[in-house]
């Protein structure tokens, strides 16, 4: 199936989500204004990894926010990786700010710590398999609402979910060779 | 290399399309954060200070650093002495997010830089060539920055920088493969990242402008010449309205294509820091390590 995929490209690594895409053999625009989400159709969204204070910042300034909340909120499949699980959740157990607050989540900002706290490893994602997991200066969802799946618990902590259309890694998929979660994500779609 | 140095790579990459800002105080760092830095550096003088100052400039004072920790949730950088491997543990100790050695501070080692292999945390470091830059990463650095001019709000280093190593990278790129032996030698650079660079055309590891940017539009100049993110220093807080310059300087770097955006931001800045051109500058920091 031919899909074209937004990926939000305000701050972050959103080139490697764009790679990894395309290796999938997925069409690809790159979000940076408002007219881009105006002007264009697309099948779903990706919002990458990078700091969620700058993009939360810049989706206001750039008039970006309340349009996004919209196509989320009435059913576009979306994509959250790290900073982007921070911009869906609803709560953000240690920020005063919220940024789309689509997902029923609750969420801890650099829940690991500073840099020397980020972590690698193979933990299982249900559904998929066991993946290679990367962790860098990542959250974790404390709590989740009703209608929410767990996807990958690691340490006791939950790092992946999913709630109807949206779907949240605290790891950074793109960030491996491994095309399997952009792979499920698709395939949700 | 091992897992932590590519943790250590990732980092940088969560930086890119950003903008990371020099602060003296929590106050600056909590202006820089709201103004949508994506990261700070911490340092008690801004490099316009440390050049007027003169004498010797060393790595800030832990109590400062750490209550700019305090202050904000996005990383926190610092500078080294260049070759001083032991502010750089002293750094690694307060759990810095990443460790700057510096050409901006006087030089430890007029020989050695850090063997920043031998750390957890990670490291940037300043280049002028495609020479240096792949010393510095066969060192350890996992992330690099044009040197610049700092504290001129001069951009014609970074930009003499960033061409240049852009320059030499295509330059690998067009050569035989069994040519790549004799550029590694005249490099001085292990032949291992001569090949990555023919292979992949771009450095294994991110590539900030630094030295001299003092507005929007230096800063999407950076980036259209081919910068993944820029360093602003002495150009934010030693102008007329930091958190104005500041989020205009973010904007562009988001939009540095869109030359609509860019003019509506460079719009009412107030005044740039007034600057220095090369020719009046005494001491020359990009010459500092080699």
């Amino acid at each position: 199936m031919n899909r074209k995929i937004g990926v939000l490209a305000i701050q972050g690594a959103f080139y490697e989500h764009i790679q990894m895409l395309r290796e999938l053999g997925t069409e690809v625009i790159e979000i940076r204004q408002k007219k881009h989400l105006l002007n264009n159709h697309f099948d779903g969204l990706i919002i990458p990894g990078g700091e969620s204070t700058v993009m939360g910042k810049l989706l206001r300034e750039l008039d970006m926010l309340a349009e996004l909340k919209k196509l989320i909120d009435n059913g576009l499949p979306v994509f959250g990786t790290c900073a982007g699980l921070i911009l869906l959740a609803k709560n953000i157990t240690n920020d005063k700010d919220k940024h789309l607050a689509a997902m029923d989540i609750s969420v801890k900002r650099n829940a690991y710590g500073r840099q020397l706290g980020s972590f690698q490893g193979n933990y299982d994602f249900k559904h998929i398999g066991r993946i290679p997991m990367v962790f860098i200066r990542a959250p974790y969802i404390e709590s989740i609402g009703v209608g929410t799946e767990v996807l990958a618990v690691v340490d006791n902590n939950i790092v992946a979910a999913r709630q109807n259309n949206i779907l949240v890694t605290s790891f950074h998929p793109e960030l491996t060779g491994d095309l399997s979660v952009h792979k499920y994500f698709l395939d949700l779609i | 290399m091992n897992n932590r140095y590519e943790l250590n790579k990732n980092l940088a990459q969560m930086l890119k399309g950003g903008v990371i800002m020099d602060v003296t105080t929590p106050e600056q760092a909590r202006i820089a954060q709201s103004a949508g830095a994506c990261a700070v550096m911490a340092l008690e003088r801004i490099p316009a200070d440390i050049r007027t100052a003169g004498g010797v400039s060393r790595m800030s004072d832990p109590k400062m650093i750490k209550s700019i920790q305090a202050a904000v949730t996005i990383p926190v950088m610092a500078k080294v002495r260049i070759g001083h491997f032991t502010e750089a543990q002293i750094l690694e100790a307060i759990e810095i997010d990443y460790i700057d050695e510096s050409e901006v501070l006087s030089p430890a080692d007029d020989k050695y830089h850090i063997d920043k292999r031998a750390f957890q945390v990670p490291f940037v470091c300043g280049a002028k060539d495609l020479g240096e830059a792949l010393r510095r990463i066969s060192e350890g650095a996992s992330m690099i920055r044009t040197k610049g001019e700092p504290g001129t709000g001069d951009v014609v280093q970074a930009v003499r920088h960033m061409r240049m190593i852009n320059q030499q990278m295509r330059q690998l790129q067009n050569l035989r493969v069994d040519e790549l032996y004799q550029a590694a030698k005249e490099l001085q650079v292990p032949y291992d990242l001569v090949k990555f660079v023919h292979e992949n055309g771009k450095l294994p590891v991110v590539n900030f402008a630094a030295g001299g940017i003092a507005t929007p539009a230096d800063a999407a100049l950076m980036m259209q010449l081919g910068a993944q993110g820029v360093f602003v220093g002495s150009g934010i807080f030693k102008s007329g309205d930091p958190e104005r310059r500041a989020q205009a300087i973010v904007k562009a770097v988001t939009n540095f294509n869109d030359a609509k955006i860019l003019a509506e931001l460079s719009e009412d800045l107030g005044e740039a820091m007034v600057g220095i051109n090369e020719q009046e500058i005494e001491v020359l920091m990009a010459l500092r390590g080699e």
